[in-house]
């Protein structure tokens, strides 16, 4: 919101770099220098950390090239390294999250946005807010101590019994792996697809709901067929914005997910994701290749999110105004 | 349009309702699940012991986190000297002395750093404040945890000072006073309980973070003294007693799970009804 | 003054305004719908007083007022719309062909009670499936083509869409939307169709074309229509009934209201004195 300032200054407009000095005995011109300073310096972080990323991968990115996204070897001793076990478990592990976490997050936002009264609404979402909060380390806690074991004595047996023909379902379990990973990352990105999902089923307009309802659809048909549709784009966001937090989630997955580097078909095998292996291997790592090789890896993980956060944005704020907008 | 259909049609939509509310409160009951469980497993083991004995050494059973707590408690002040005036200051400047050019590039640039991973922050930081001076430090790990916190007080500061009335503001311009004034006495004052609960907000939101300091700060079985050297944290003490084969360090986990939990549970409640009490809660 | 007006034809409403005046012998017209005695609230603010009348069957019924009037309440409880707000509250009978309709089945209610809203409001859907919705929901079994180009004709929007059935309905200009609006409720067949002041978001050129439209629809459904504009009920309807806060003042058929109204509020009304 900028505002002209020549009108509070007592002299008028003067020429050169006189006017620099006279300028700063205005208060007012510090203290837009001095804020300006601070912003700018926002700008130089993030500058910087895309640069150090990118400058201190670059080892890897000239040893390896485009190979380094598609092998499947990690191995410090020979100095092997590509990052395609780590790029399969964070995709594995992320897909297996969304699978359970989004229709569970769209059913709770619809209950929020479309039956609970406000107060029940307000104070459910206050609880699933402070569900976001939660650290992620104790996330960690509950998957090692609780989940893990879960999936030993529970779930392992349920699906591997009658369905373990399957490629996804084959194999024996240790508890740890990519679905306990996957189901540990469910819990924390629910909150995010309840809270988008819920603003955005919110901000339909009211009439489109009692159209349905005035062709004598029931509740649910109005809301499946008519509101959950107009907010589309803007539940698609609250999913990518789950998935990017997915992506870079480090610490309980890294407790959880058993850090074996290898690919395998069976959800219940162990395996790595990129932000477990930076975590596990990062202060271990001897050498340049080693190092830079997790950087690089790091970068990859930094783009993945800056390309699906960008999006997610794009989406919610689409449907937000669409909103506003319908009807003529 | 037979009355059997529309019975079942009827059916279908209760029962659909019903589940969309089972998925509310399963979600919800995962919290109180979390918290139960910390409870039950953390609480017996906190005692003053925790909060002022040393880790004894690995085997040994028995021993606290004072060096833990500490070390968090140094680095998230820290933390906040660096990472709130940057964002406080800034925000002040989007909302009260830009045009839009320069005003889209700061808040592109905030909201792209607020989207990366926190392992990657720790990375960053690693490459700038731990190798150059080539051994860790509780400053690294403020670093860290600094720049995590610019983008929520920086994005939250532009809202409130912007959500201040016009009134307010052209009323002390009509009194002769100069723009930095106005903000100073008026403006900054009038927005001061959001931008508060921001901070508080980011506060807790970094005091729970592990993987940025997991090489930065990295840990440190005694006490650290100044800020140079490697400094335990309550967040990675978590993790490592987690993953160790031991069950005394399981116990003390647990307990430091709760109190972590607990202290940024009450940040966030804090903030959310001091809030409350004005404007609405930005989401983070 | 009476709280009701007195209706200058015979009506079966169990009410006690039942006199026709000497005036003419008033041939009894069948009456699709009947409200009698209907007290309305939002928590414990009284919105609707007593409010009596008749709907005639195939014919066009205005509900004219100054803002506030409820004329919009009035004609949301007819298809029990006010539902959807829970501190609503109905006192009285509402009967659709007889029978009380608060106490059937609103879902099935509503089928035989179509609505058009103020602002045109097609779903995210293509043109086709917007008019489908209502048949593909209750399970028609027909051609739904036929029945979705029947619909279209009857809104007069046909020609203008037939080749863009399956384009979206958002790209259709703000009056073409409304006549979607109202194919999309004709193609349930409802037995009354509820306007709810359906032009006044549109441009003057297609107001008058809807305004045509409600002419040729009352030989298909009942039409009942609040609207703020005189004229326009003074063009379209056959009855109309003057509203001021919550009350009935006058309700009469259109000529007379406007030509000779009763009740000197309704002489102040459509001269402009107020509203």
């Amino acid at each position: 919101m900028a505002t002209t300032t020549t009108a509070l200054k007592g002299a008028g407009p003067v020429q050169g770099s006189r006017s620099f000095f006279l300028k700063l005995r205005d208060g007012d011109e510090i203290a837009r220098l001095i804020t300006l300073i601070f912003a700018t310096t926002v700008v130089l972080i993030t500058a910087a950390l895309v640069w150090e990323l990118w400058v201190n991968s670059a080892l890897p990115r000239q040893k390896f090239g485009f190979h380094f996204f598609v092998t499947s070897v990690w191995d410090p001793i020979m100095e092997q390294y590509g990052a395609l076990p780590f790029i399969y478990g964070t995709m594995v592990t992320s897909a297996v999250a969304l699978v359970i976490a989004v229709p569970l997050g769209i059913g709770a936002a619809i209950f929020l946005a479309e039956l609970a009264p406000p107060r029940v609404s307000d104070t459910l979402q206050f609880f699933i807010d402070l569900l976001a909060a939660v650290p992620s380390v104790i996330y960690g806690l509950l998957g090692v101590f609780i989940i893990v074991p879960v999936m030993r004595t529970v779930i392992y047996p349920a699906l591997n019994k009658p369905f373990g023909y399957l490629p996804i379902f084959k194999g024996p379990s240790y508890g740890v792996g990519f679905m306990t990973a996957g189901i540990v990352l469910a819990i924390m990105v629910i909150p995010y697809i309840i809270s988008v999902s819920r603003e955005v089923l919110l901000s339909v307009p009211r009439d489109q709901r009692e159209a349905a309802l005035a062709l004598g659809s029931t509740r649910w048909e109005s809301t499946w067929k008519v509101v959950v549709p107009f907010a589309k784009t803007g539940i698609m966001g609250s999913i990518f914005l789950a998935l990017a937090r997915a992506l870079g989630e480090t610490m309980a997955v890294t407790m959880v997910i058993g850090n074996t580097p290898k690919i395998a078909a069976s959800l219940f095998a162990p395996g790595y994701s990129i932000a477990a292996v930076i975590a596990n291997e990062f202060t271990e790592a001897t050498g340049d290749l080693y190092l830079q090789s997790l950087i690089a890896l790091g970068l990859v993980l930094f783009l993945l999110t800056f390309i699906l956060n960008g999006l997610a944005r794009l989406l919610i704020v689409v449907t937000t105004q669409k909103g506003s907008e319908v009807g003529g | 349009m037979s009355s059997g259909r529309l019975r079942w049609r009827k059916f279908v939509s209760n029962f659909m309702l019903a589940m969309t509310g089972v998925c509310a409160f399963v979600s919800v009951l995962v919290l109180f699940f979390i918290l139960g469980y910390l409870v039950f497993n953390g609480g017996t083991s906190i005692n003053w012991d925790f909060f002022t004995k040393l880790p004894k050494p690995v085997g040994e059973s028995g021993g606290g986190m004072a060096n833990a707590i500490v070390g968090s408690g140094k680095i998230l002040l820290l933390a906040s000297l660096m990472g709130v005036p940057i964002g406080f200051l800034g925000g002040i400047y989007l909302a009260e002395f830009t045009g839009k050019g320069m005003a889209s590039v700061v808040r592109y640039a905030a909201d792209l750093l607020n989207g990366v991973p926190s392992i990657v922050i720790g990375i960053f930081a690693y490459s700038l404040v731990v190798l150059p001076f080539k051994h860790f430090s509780a400053y690294a790990g403020a670093f860290a945890l600094g720049i995590m916190m610019i983008p929520i007080t920086l994005r939250s500061t532009e809202e409130f000072l912007k959500s201040v009335p016009r009134m307010l503001r052209e009323g002390a311009m009509a009194l002769g006073a100069s723009k930095w004034k106005t903000i100073a006495s008026v403006i900054v004052p009038a927005a001061y309980r959001g931008i508060l609960t921001a901070i508080l907000l980011a506060l807790a939101r970094v005091a729970g973070e592990t993987a940025p300091l997991l090489f930065t700060a990295f840990g440190n079985r005694f006490e650290s003294h100044g800020w140079s050297q490697p400094t335990a944290t309550l967040p990675v003490m978590i993790y490592t007693y987690a993953v160790s084969p031991y069950d005394d360090w399981h116990r003390q986990a647990w307990a430091a799970g709760l109190v972590l939990l607990g202290l940024v549970l009450i940040i966030n409640i804090l903030a959310r009804t001091i809030l409350s009490r004005g404007f609405a809660v930005p989401r983070s | 003054m009476q709280a009701s007006a007195k209706p200058e034809f015979s009506v079966n409403i169990v009410t006690n305004l039942t006199t026709p005046t000497s005036r003419e012998t008033a041939a009894a017209l069948p009456l699709r719908m009947t409200i009698s005695k209907v007290n309305f609230f939002y928590g414990p603010k009284q919105i609707l007083f007593d409010i009596s009348m008749g709907i005639a069957d195939k014919k066009v019924t205005a509900l004219i007022g100054p803002s506030g009037c409820g004329k919009s309440t009035l004609l949301r409880t007819l298809n029990r719309m006010h539902e959807t707000v829970n501190t609503s509250r109905l006192e009285g009978e509402i009967l659709l062909d007889g029978q009380n309709i608060l106490a059937q089945d609103v879902t099935a209610l509503r089928r035989r009670i179509g609505m058009v809203f103020q602002r045109p409001n097609p779903f995210p859907k293509s043109i086709f499936d917007n008019v489908a919705y209502g048949l593909r929901i209750n399970g028609y079994k027909g051609s739904l083509a036929d029945t979705v180009e029947k619909s279209l004709r009857h809104a007069a929007l046909w020609d203008e869409v037939k080749d863009h059935l399956h384009k979206s309905a958002y790209e259709l200009s703000g009056g073409q939307q409304q006549r979607l609006c109202i194919a999309r409720a004709l193609a349930v067949e409802p037995e009354v169709l509820l306007m709810d002041e359906p032009c006044s978001a549109l441009d003057p050129i297609s107001t008058a074309k809807i305004e045509e439209l409600m002419v040729e629809l009352k030989n298909l459904t009942t039409i009942v229509i609040v609207t703020h504009n005189m004229q326009q009920a003074a063009r379209v309807s056959d009855f109309t009934a003057f509203l001021l806060m919550g009350q009935i003042i006058e309700f009469s058929p259109t000529p007379h209201l406007f030509t000779t109204p009763s009740d000197p509020r309704t002489e102040a009304y459509i001269t402009g004195r107020f509203g």
